[in-house]
């Protein structure tokens, strides 16, 4: 298709438009965690790495990475057990009530936070009668991680179709051998693109964490909304901001990266 | 004729115990129902086809042999053992799958290897065994590809060795050419012909190609509507057609319904005649006909050409639409024009009673 010059251009502008307004104040936020000025009046009037090395000598932030850290590896580690497993029983065999259980499967990630938060605060404290802790943080993760994982695994299974397995445990192969050689191989890139997404959604989620997490049990998000209005504090939540980008942007472009190739070559 | 042919084909299927035998075969799927009512028996070392359009239950009664289904009445026996409700992976029958189902992920060599690997064979040996197989599909020097690096005749060989390298009693071959264009089809047939004599293997084939059935196998079974509309040997099948529907899938043919054969033959009952029985000759000749033929006058509607002959689309008198088949001779070939006046003669003999269906 081709366009007018007007409409190339009046295109090029509002996607220029768009990604600045996404991506500049992401380099605000890189730029003040090295501008001199506490209160980071703008434009900065120096280089300072002071924020970088306070922000490393700070206890909180370590601890509350360290927690996001752990929190993300768990729910991840589960969601891709857990989601394989329903992929496979809903793509794979037909019972009762399929069609429910996949809806429900996926309608966590489209529950406001909020919704999802409050319900399972009531859930654990009213119901379960068990005191918020770390672990009801990584159950409360894993609720909205698992449906990356079924998604991207059941896309791929639906797309493998039934042949290779047909023909696996034709060859003498029993279900378990079948699943080890054959699907999981297969599975393998849509288990990493998965359970990047799935890790990146945990490490940065705030809403549900906050309904979720018991006392001491401080994640990174969390952490910094606490200490973003101190005026101590602030320079450093900016450094912290900044390993953030980072941590999150590494996993999502891998993940694309990885989903992509797989596309080419099939 | 056709009958004192067959007979030592069908005398070697009584002699040997049955490689697979089918009863009562079922499946339905909601209320479709896809196998019907199959009897079966095939015999040990017979390449049996079964033929049939798509949608006609072929495929369907391939994987309840395969164990990729499950029956929902009757039984299927391999080699003398009720394997209704056996798995897959229990069965000694392997699959030629249609789209080929390689592993994508392995090697070719590997692939071949897959079903001696989860036998537990140790690695040397059944990277031989498998190297063996490769060199008997004449695919020796491939191993080591990927099989998306291969052309589709070569995937089919792949699967063919992947196949033959377990030894099994039988082979389930699901539509295995359909894939691949008519030059490499042709050349396949007669590589798979040649390989399932060797191996002495029993080839169960699934096809919807009426000529491929025919030049292929020992037995044919013609499936239609989920059950076998007639069973018997590519001759008796071509020649003794016992309904209209088989006479019309296998082949064409002339179809007189009772009317026209009670005008014609005398008989009110359906009948056939395949076209390269009719006999042309140009004109309306007075010569009457003899007792044990029929004659009849035409008009050349159409006239094809198709290289080895002509086809000659007819119109009798009385509005019979007729076709008829003429070899070239390769002398003088007498070719009619449309409009035309032709005489029609055939033999009696050569007229096919339909005896069951409509």
């Amino acid at each position: 298709m081709t366009l007018s010059p007007l409409a190339r251009r009046v295109l090029a502008g509002l996607t220029f438009g768009v990604l600045a307004l996404i991506y500049l104040p992401l380099l605000v936020v890189v730029a003040n965690s090295v501008n001199p000025s506490q209160s980071m009046t703008w434009p900065p009037d120096g280089l300072t790495f002071e924020w970088w090395r306070r922000a490393a000598h700070s206890e909180g932030a370590r601890e509350a990475l360290v927690t996001s850290l752990q929190v993300a590896a768990v729910a991840t580690a589960l969601a891709l057990l857990l989601g394989t497993l329903l992929a496979l029983a809903l793509q794979r065999y037909s019972f009762f009530g399929k069609n429910a259980v996949n809806l429900l499967v996926i309608l966590p990630i489209a529950l406001p936070g909020v919704v999802t938060g409050i319900a399972l605060n009531n859930g654990f404290k009213g119901i379960l009668g068990v005191d918020l802790a770390l672990w009801t943080i990584v159950v409360a993760h894993a609720t909205f991680c698992i449906v990356t994982v079924f998604n991207n695994v059941q896309a791929r299974l639906r797309r493998m179709g039934t042949s290779l397995e047909e023909a696996s445990a034709d060859l003498g192969a029993g279900v378990l051998t079948t699943f080890r050689l054959v699907t999981l191989p297969q599975l393998r890139s849509a288990l990493l693109a998965g359970g990047m997404l799935a890790f990146a959604l945990s490490f940065d989620e705030i809403i549900v964490t906050t309904f979720t997490a018991g006392n001491g049990a401080t994640t990174l998000p969390i952490w910094i909304l606490n200490n973003m209005f101190r005026p101590n504090q602030a320079p450093v939540v900016n450094v912290v901001a900044v390993v953030l980008i980072v941590f999150s942007i590494i996993p999502v472009w891998l993940a694309q990266r990885l989903s992509s190739d797989v596309e080419g070559v099939r | 004729m056709s009958l004192s042919t067959s007979a030592p084909a069908q005398a070697a299927v009584v002699d040997r115990a049955p490689a697979i035998s089918i009863r009562g075969l079922r499946k339905t799927y909601g209320d479709v129902v896809a196998v019907d009512h199959v009897d079966l028996d095939i015999a040990d070392g017979e390449f049996f086809s079964m033929l049939g359009p798509s949608g006609s239950g072929k495929t369907t009664v391939l994987r309840l042999i395969a164990g990729f289904e499950q029956a929902t009445a009757g039984s299927v026996t391999l080699g003398g053992v009720d394997v209704t409700r056996a798995a897959p992976f229990e069965r000694d029958v392997h699959t030629v799958f249609q789209d080929y189902a390689l592993f994508p992920h392995m090697s070719v060599l590997d692939n071949v290897g897959y079903g001696l690997r989860v036998r537990g064979m140790k690695k040397a040996e059944r990277r031989e065994r498998a190297q063996q197989a490769l060199d008997t599909v004449r695919l020796g020097h491939l191993g080591a590809r990927r099989p998306a690096q291969l052309s589709g005749g070569q995937r089919q060989r792949v699967a063919l060795a992947r196949a033959i390298v377990l030894q099994p009693r039988v082979l389930l071959l699901d539509e295995p050419l359909g894939a691949l264009d008519l030059k490499l089809r042709e050349q396949m047939q007669v590589e798979l012909k040649q390989l399932q004599r060797e191996l002495g293997i029993t080839f169960v084939f699934v096809t919807h190609d009426q000529e491929e059935a025919l030049t292929l196998s020992d037995r044919i079974a013609v499936f239609d509507a989920g059950s076998i509309q007639q069973l018997g040997t590519p001759r008796e099948i071509y020649e003794n057609p016992t309904s209209a529907y088989v006479a019309g899938f296998v082949g064409t043919t002339n179809l007189f319904d009772a009317a026209t054969s009670q005008r014609l033959l005398g008989v009110a009952a359906e009948h056939a005649v395949r076209p390269e029985r009719l006999r042309l000759s140009p004109g309306t000749d007075t010569e009457p006909a003899r007792p044990d033929e029929v004659r009849l006058d035409a008009v050349v509607v159409e006239t094809i050409y198709l290289g080895t002959g002509n086809r000659v689309h007819l119109r009798t008198s009385d509005g019979v639409e007729l076709v008829a088949l003429e070899q070239s001779t390769g002398s003088l070939d007498t070719r009619e024009h449309r409009g035309d006046d032709v005489t029609v003669r055939f033999a009696r003999a050569d007229v096919v009673p339909l005896t069951s269906g409509s």
